[in-house]
């Protein structure tokens, strides 16, 4: 049985019971999974968690499920000291969250797989979301596992490629001959129309709550504390907000000593509300029409905006943009430092970090976490530019020749 | 009938102007306002609208064609 107990609005605190509704009815806001903590933290031990599976369902009694998980081996992703990169950045202690290492790729596997296990709960047959790549992969995979159907709606423009790590668990794969905004549109509509489980909308309060698994982690894997600092890309927010969530529930668990991590969020310049908005002193963003590479983070109205803004504010954080120059560089920089290949949101974190280090907000002796939250292969094309072999004849006199190099 | 949650988000320019009154006038659309903030320089409203989809597309346009910025609520779905 789970401590989940009701959907409680965000903003007016109107409750519902447990269903498929993202929206508050009174005020329009969102909803979100609210829990019985005390008698969480009477069944709950540093101890128990340990004892339970390696992945994220070790958290299983934090997240808002009742019936057998479905689960295609997502998460307790590495955690590693990244020595290499602290040094080119000027930082001690930074680790890397690599969430690359997710079976579909991306940390989409984590809300995912607790959106799709709640909508068999709900007795949905059908599954649906609208994605550019990751949350679509991660969609159609997880239905394949628990045997649903799943619809997936693409931009017509999407890369083959990955069209091909979409196809391959065999969705029912819809491209929209439209804009950004009109396949939106359309979602929306459809939402009203069929009686689907929509992976992010109206299974949203529950999605968001397994992206609070990648805070519970990287507390365990830091021997049980919070970090001083971390970094984490924002699209939507929805991410940011709930790594936040995590480590403040383990505090208030008594899993973790109370937590002072500085949260900064960040975005593409392409597509930066969220960092606009922080630079201007608003708690309104305002939206905007993406334009980046880093297109798994290219969201123009960011729905938990306001909450990323403000989780950014209250814990001493910031927020801070890179283009997509910066970006592409950024991605090199990890994949030669610390081995990993990340696709452009990563190389958005790694050179906003780069930046705030630079600019003193982030300090050299601080422990540091970075997330990284998808993976390059997807989209290697960004960086093909980094291919230039050294071409040589099949003999020694020829390999010796070109590299120059003693035997 | 439908259901459709927007934002709209006034420049300066239009805070003094009755779009959402005249809205309801023009189309057959009942208008429900639940947020607001608005100040002498900019603001947004979170309304519902009610009525047949026509209506609130061709309603939609209309506050798109006087400078209205007009947003789902709900924001932007198509993820990464």
């Amino acid at each position: 049985m789970s401590y989940a107990r009701a959907l409680r609005c965000r903003k007016c605190g109107q409750e519902y019971s447990l269903q498929p509704l993202n929206l508050c009815d009174f005020c329009l806001s969102p909803l979100e999974v609210n829990y019985d903590y005390k008698a969480m933290a009477n069944g709950l031990s540093r101890e128990k968690i340990a004892g339970g599976p390696l992945g994220m369902w070790r958290y299983r009694d934090m997240l808002p499920v009742e019936g057998k998980e479905i689960d295609i081996g997502t998460g307790f992703t590495p955690l590693v000291k990244a020595d290499n990169l602290g040094r080119e950045l000027g930082l001690d202690r930074l680790y890397i969250k690599n969430d690359c290492l997710n079976p579909t790729y991306s940390f989409k596997d984590r809300v995912v797989s607790v959106a799709i296990t709640k909508a068999r709960e709900f007795r949905f047959d059908t599954v649906a979301c609208a994605s550019t790549g990751n949350l679509a992969a991660s969609v159609a995979a997880h239905a394949a596992k628990a045997n649903m159907k799943a619809y997936v709606f693409v931009p017509a423009d999407v890369e083959v490629g990955k069209l091909v790590g979409i196809a391959i668990y065999n969705p029912v794969l819809v491209t929209v001959n439209g804009s950004y905004d009109d396949v939106n549109r359309l979602c929306v509509q459809l939402t009203q129309r069929y009686n689907w489980g929509f992976i992010n909308i109206n299974l949203r309060p529950y999605y968001a709550e397994g992206s609070k698994t990648l805070g519970y982690e990287v507390a365990e894997q830091l021997g049980w504390r919070a970090p001083d600092c971390v970094i984490a890309p924002a699209a939507s927010g929805l991410l940011f907000t709930r790594i936040w969530k995590g480590l403040d529930e383990l505090s208030m668990l008594g899993l973790i000593e109370l937590v002072n991590t500085h949260m900064y969020l960040a975005q593409a310049a392409g597509s930066s509300p969220i960092v606009n908005a922080f630079q201007a002193g608003t708690l309104h963003i305002h939206p905007v029409e993406p334009n980046t590479i880093a297109r798994s983070i290219a969201i123009g109205n960011p729905a938990d905006g306001y909450y990323a803004l403000r989780v950014a504010r209250q814990s001493g954080g910031g927020a801070c943009a890179a283009t997509d120059e910066e970006a592409i560089e950024g991605v090199k920089l990890l994949a030669q430092t610390e081995g990993i290949f990340a696709e452009a949101a990563g190389g958005v974190v790694v050179s906003a970090l780069k930046k705030l280090v630079a600019s003193g907000l982030i300090k050299k002796k601080e422990l540091t976490v970075a997330f990284i939250t998808g993976a390059g292969p997807r989209t290697q094309e960004i960086v093909s530019d980094i291919v230039r072999p050294l071409i040589v004849q099949p003999v020694v006199e020829s390999v010796e020749e070109v590299l120059r190099v003693p035997a | 009938m439908i259901k459709r949650q927007v934002m709209f988000t006034f420049p300066q320019e239009l805070v003094k102007e009755p779009i959402i009154y005249n809205l309801s006038q023009k189309f057959r659309v009942v208008t429900n306002i639940r947020r607001a903030d608005v100040s002498e320089n900019k603001g947004w409203v979170v309304l519902e609208l009610e009525g047949e989809e026509k209506d609130i597309e061709q309603g939609i346009a209309w506050v798109r064609g006087k400078g209205v910025r007009v947003d789902p609520v709900i924001g932007d779905i198509v993820e990464g």
